[in-house]
């Protein structure tokens, strides 16, 4: 299990689950689950069309991802926001469904793109993972305040002269970013699962900021530790085990918060 | 009309059925999806499609008919996020999300152990984007059935559902058990999604669940003429894209036709920017009062 060729999916997975842990959390804080969902399965057009030219994946995977964001970002100005959501979604991958018959693609490598090939990962793929996932970390340490502001205080924030748009548009942005890097390493679908079942989970245990940050993070790693594991001792796609271990987590978090909540009941009473 | 309607178009079985069962889903899916975009659950309307894939690849793995296993998973997965709590506004992303997340985590167990045991290939591509020109006639008296069900439902509830879509303190004043039917306009959902998403893949199955009734909503404000508009505009967009389709095939050297859905969802979408643009024109011109109106009363509800 933690063999040479094993090293690779240990490290890209590590620095996977740091980026979504801490991106999820602003997700699940913002409501913005839909963008979360329909900016993975835009960058996986966005693989599918890179490969049709020859291109990296990842010049593929960035600007469709980037794209998706601003497009649901300036949509979302003049109508519904899960409107604008859904309709960037089906026009990404109608154009990757064309992509793909254009392309003469092995289905494998399709699955690949959506359910994650952890150990496809390569160490020069390292490198921009790294470099991108730390722009990522950089932009939301630097967003921090003014998007915990807007999240919990919309109306409070637009009077003290935040502009709101364009936080929205810089946190989609570095959504997609750090979307890109977490596509080709646990799928497009899953990248989803990664970024709300632990920030769910972890929001539900704590209500300070920073500490449900950390519970988040911690709680993706312990999860993408695991699903690889899982992975690879029962030989079975790890997409499977951080689509699941997310939904048990957010479960056991709901089951733990009921109970709190009845034992100070009983408490109290 | 040659260019559009290329020779043995209509001749062609395959399509004929397509067209046929292409004009009921979409007609399902307006009058569904004017309830789904006025509710504002457009996610949990696309996130029923992946739901229903999940048991979609399910059925298909322990041989049970696909349409069970859409259906059934679709409407396991809105009892689910009804569970989690669906219905309170808050937490309604997190709780579809957290549905979604898991079954697509069990879509991709399906569809894995499906690979390996089948010699079948192109189940992934199948199941995800549906194929319209595979459809067998055969299914077409289910799809019917299904459809007339759901469009019954509707026609039951449609005014408490309605009132409760729109104004949630006043439906509740006015004795409409707000929970029971939000379960129940779920549920159709589901069906209805499960339903198209098996005929016509997840894709197609939202942009015309989304597509035309938001379109529809943007140019017209009365309800009756928004469903009925979003139904012209969803058959307009399936036919339409069925045809370009096929034509698609003669139009490289090569003989490779694009996707239905590719085509239906360029439709779709440039109807979308049709009434974008149509009714940005409109409030411009509107004089002010009027157009306080519109914003005030979006469906003509007074």
């Amino acid at each position: 299990m933690f063999s040479s060729f094993m090293t690779n999916a240990w490290i890209s997975g590590t620095i996977v689950a740091v980026l979504a842990g801490a991106v999820g959390f602003f997700v699940v804080l913002r409501g913005a689950s839909f963008p979360a969902h329909a900016i993975p399965n835009g960058a996986f057009a966005g693989a599918a069309g890179a490969n049709l030219v020859g291109l990296n994946p990842l010049v593929g995977l960035v600007s469709f991802a980037v794209a998706a964001a601003l497009g649901i970002g300036a949509t979302s100005r003049r109508t519904r926001n899960d409107v604008a959501t859904a309709l960037s979604l089906v026009l990404m991958l109608a154009l990757g469904a064309a992509f793909l018959t254009l392309s003469t693609e092995y289905e494998p490598a399709i699955n690949a793109l959506l359910f994650g090939e952890i150990l496809g990962v390569s160490r020069s793929e390292i490198v921009p993972v790294v470099v991108l996932g730390v722009v990522c970390v950089v932009a939301l340490v630097a967003l921090f305040r003014p998007l915990v502001f807007t999240s919990v205080a919309p109306e409070l924030a637009e009077a003290r002269g935040v502009n709101a748009t364009l936080i929205e548009t810089v946190f989609l942005v570095v959504l997609a970013l750090s979307t890109a890097l977490t596509v080709p390493v646990v799928g497009a679908l899953l990248t989803f699962s990664l970024m709300i079942g632990p920030p769910a989970a972890a929001r539900l245990l704590s209500s300070r900021p920073s500490r449900a940050i950390a519970l988040s993070i911690a709680l993706a790693l312990v999860t993408v530790w695991l699903s690889i594991a899982a992975s690879y001792t029962f030989n079975l796609p790890i997409g499977f085990f951080v689509g699941t271990l997310g939904a048990v987590l957010f479960l056991g978090a709901r089951l733990w918060g009921a109970l709190r909540a009845r034992s100070l009941r009983r408490a109290v009473l | 009309m040659n260019w559009l309607f290329e020779p043995g178009l209509f001749a062609n079985q395959s399509v004929r059925t397509a067209l046929l069962v292409g004009a009921v889903v979409a007609v399902v899916s307006g009058v569904v999806g004017i309830f789904t975009v006025l509710r504002g659950q457009s996610f949990a309307g696309h996130a029923l499609t992946d739901v229903a894939m999940a048991g979609g690849a399910g059925a298909f793995l322990a041989g049970v008919a696909p349409l069970v296993g859409f259906v059934g998973g679709g409407v396991v997965g809105a009892g689910a996020m009804d569970v989690i709590g669906v219905q309170r506004v808050k937490g309604r992303d997190i709780a579809t999300g957290v549905v979604l997340g898991a079954a697509t985590g069990l879509a991709a167990l399906f569809l894995y152990l499906s690979a390996t045991q089948s010699a079948a290939t192109g189940t992934t591509q199948l199941i995800l984007f549906g194929s319209i020109f595979t459809v067998q006639s055969s299914t077409l008296p289910a799809v019917v059935a299904l459809s007339a069900v759901v469009l019954a439902t509707l026609a039951i509830i449609g005014r408490p559902l309605l009132l409760s879509s729109l104004n949630l303190e006043l439906a509740s004043a006015r004795g409409v058990r707000l929970r029971a039917i939000g379960f129940v306009f779920m549920v159709i959902l589901a069906v209805s999604v499960g339903l198209s998403a098996i005929i016509i893949g997840s894709i197609l199955s939202t942009a015309l669940l989304i597509g035309p009734p938001a379109s529809a909503l943007k140019l017209v404000t009365r309800f009756g003429a928004g469903v009925v508009l979003a139904v012209v505009l969803g058959v307009l967009a399936t036919l339409l894209g069925i045809v370009l389709a096929y034509d698609s095939y003669y139009w490289t050297s090569s003989h490779r036709a694009l996707p239905v859905s590719f085509f239906v969802v360029v439709v779709v979408v440039v109807e979308f920017t049709l009434a974008s643009l149509v009714q940005r024109r409109r409030r411009s011109k509107a004089p002010v009062p009027a157009r306080a109106a519109v914003h005030g009363d979006p469906i003509g509800w007074h």
